[in-house]
């Protein structure tokens, strides 16, 4: 083989990948043209979906999709932070190895498994001995009540938003932590040294010269997790309750949008399946946007631990 | 030389005491309880898997046609679940592991440093992160409505997600290479594409190879690509270029949401060997890596 043509070979398969994401953009636009038209910014961004109306606005599915993200996200950066920082600074590197495989199993399971024991074990589980006592407290209290309380005229459920970001969080947080992991690694030992030369703990030297220092690769890491979040489809549609509604009440059924792309398209038509398409659309623009900032934190952070 | 030693002597090495070692002991225990409440739910899935997954595999139960969700759980088994796996994953691997290792050599022999190079690799980054369900949806629309539906449409949904998982591990490994291997063979003589392909991917074989067995165990538990560009069916379809077909993960979404026990159970064998066929791709990584792996970071 020719050594011009092996070289145009690998730099088609390198541009294949730039192809794919225009295509990817370009044909899901082409095909939800009718919903954008119908709808108008105002249609997209209002919450009635209803076919009897032929009415399909994008908002309650926008607002479950952050909603679930941020729940998820608040549940798994402590733990992941905390892991990546036992696993680093706590463990020694020969035990650190094993106990990395087992965080990493995390992601191995499927996330339609996590949607099957998310559905038929660990939701009922939640509604009859967690949320059942949670909401009772709650219930009437100011603000919290309308947080964690019962939704009105109806009883917590165990398939609600909240189980959607709690089994959210355990998906994400096998890459936050690996992510996290490999920019305190960048931190210089000497700065670790130099902490503990000068008398501080454990926990100062972290806060004093590991944190600062990865500050800006810890929050490429959680938007990265955020990304994944939001695009996360089949343990979501399972757990999150399948309800058009916007509601504060998080143990109420909701949807998001993943989920209602993959529960209503296949029996969809005309223009709801052109604004299903469209959702999708709105979907992929949202997580490249959130990837190309996080990628581009964490190059920037890893550059300068790097010390260019 | 008296003076210093007495200086030592004074210098207090011991752990501070007080409310700044139990702030520090606190943080150690926050620590590894984030550790343990990650492994607990992890353990709750894979035992659960195990106990209502395992009554229910058979040899009849991997090889039968699929039967009417209403039928107990000792009727049928998910045959052509696990034929659909074995072949949609099989035939995406085909698609996306050559394009990938193709990309990569790209990225890290010829165009890496250059601005197109920079560019493609930070988006093979970045594809990483397009949802799952959107690239069913792409592949519906660029491929099912004109040509309908068939495992070579989820192939090619699978091998969409594929592609930057193995671009990018397939880049770590070549990245590792050292240079003074490549010298050696220009030194004899040798063109850049005869380096890179009987010297350079040889010395990266076991990294990439387990990189991809990774990529695949991925593929492997994804439904969403699935769900618009295979649909299901309930008899074999060994045509993997014609007709729907069905997959082990479509099965266990369709199967968890039925109200009878039968088809639940099904579900619930389908995730174990769903989970099994993940973790023999994973060990197989591992070995790839211990016995093959000639470099690491």
């Amino acid at each position: 083989m020719g050594d011009r043509t092996f070289q145009i070979l690998t730099l088609a398969a390198g541009l294949l990948v730039l192809v794919i994401l225009v295509l990817i953009a370009a044909s899901t636009t082409d095909q939800s043209t009718s919903w954008f038209a119908h709808e108008g910014i105002s249609g997209i961004f209002s919450k009635t979906w209803d076919l009897r109306t032929n009415q399909f606005g994008a908002l309650s599915f926008i607002f479950g999709t952050a909603l679930t993200a941020v729940i998820a996200v608040i549940l798994s950066v402590p733990v992941s932070l905390g892991i990546a920082l036992l696993l680093t600074e706590v463990v020694p590197r020969r035990f650190a190895r094993p106990l990395v495989y087992v965080v990493d199993l995390l992601a191995v399971v499927p996330s339609v498994v996590w949607g099957l024991w998310g559905f038929l074990v660990f939701a009922p589980w939640l509604q009859t001995t967690v949320y059942a006592s949670i909401g009772s407290f709650f219930k009437g209290v100011p603000v919290l009540g309308n947080l964690f309380g019962p939704p009105v005229g109806g009883a917590v459920s165990g398939v609600s938003f909240m189980t959607a970001g709690i089994i959210l969080a355990f998906m994400i947080t096998p890459i936050i932590t690996s992510l996290s992991r490999e920019v305190i690694a960048t931190v210089p030992t000497m700065d670790r040294e130099g902490a503990y030369a000068l008398g501080a703990t454990r926990l100062e030297m972290i806060r004093g010269v590991v944190l600062p220092h990865s500050q800006g690769g810890l929050v490429g890491a959680v938007l990265l997790g955020l990304g994944r979040a939001m695009g996360e489809t089949i343990a979501v549609a399972l757990v999150i309750g399948s309800s058009v509604t916007i509601t504060s009440h998080l143990f109420a059924p909701g949807y998001n949008m993943p989920a209602v792309i993959a529960n209503q398209f296949g029996e969809a038509f005309g223009l709801q399946k052109a604004g299903l398409m469209g959702i999708a659309v709105l979907l992929f623009v949202l997580t490249i946007i959130i990837n190309v900032a996080a990628r581009g934190i964490v190059a920037r952070a890893a550059r300068r631990g790097r010390g260019a | 030389m008296a003076a210093d030693t007495a200086q030592q002597a004074k210098a207090d090495l011991r752990e501070p005491t007080g409310w700044r070692r139990t702030k520090n002991r606190i943080a150690t225990v926050l620590m590894v309880v984030s550790f343990v409440l990650v492994i607990v739910p992890l353990g709750f899935v894979i035992v659960t898997v195990i106990a209502k997954g395992a009554s229910i595999i058979s040899w009849q139960f991997l090889t039968s046609d699929i039967p009417p969700s209403v039928l107990p759980a000792n009727f049928g088994g998910l045959g052509p679940a696990v034929l659909g796996t074995i072949l949609i994953t099989s035939l995406a691997t085909v698609v996306a592991v050559p394009l990938g290792i193709l990309g990569a050599i790209y990225l890290n022999e010829y165009g890496g440093r250059g601005l197109l190079g920079r560019f493609i690799g930070f988006m093979a980054d970045v594809m990483t992160g397009v949802p799952s369900i959107v690239m069913g949806l792409f592949i519906f629309s660029i491929w099912v409505i004109h040509f309908g539906y068939s495992g070579l449409a989820g192939a090619l949904a699978l091998g969409c997600l594929m592609l930057p998982v193995v671009i990018r591990s397939t880049h770590e490994m070549l990245r590792l290479v050292p240079n003074s291997l490549r010298e050696g063979a220009y030194a004899l003589g040798a063109s850049k594409a005869r380096v890179t392909v009987t010297v350079v991917l040889p010395a990266a074989l076991g990294g990439i190879v387990s990189g991809a067995l990774l990529a695949v165990a991925r593929a492997a538990g994804e439904t969403a690509p699935l769900l618009f560009t295979i649909l299901t069916v309930t008899a074999p379809n060994p045509n993997v270029f014609s007709g729907p077909n069905t997959a082990l993960p479509l099965q266990i979404f369709s199967n968890a949401s039925q109200p009878y026990t039968g088809a639940q159970a099904r579900g619930w064998g389908a995730a174990l060997t769903l989970i099994a066929i993940t973790f023999i791709l994973m060990i197989a990584a591992r070995i790839v890596t211990a016995r093959f792996g000639r470099y690491s970071r």
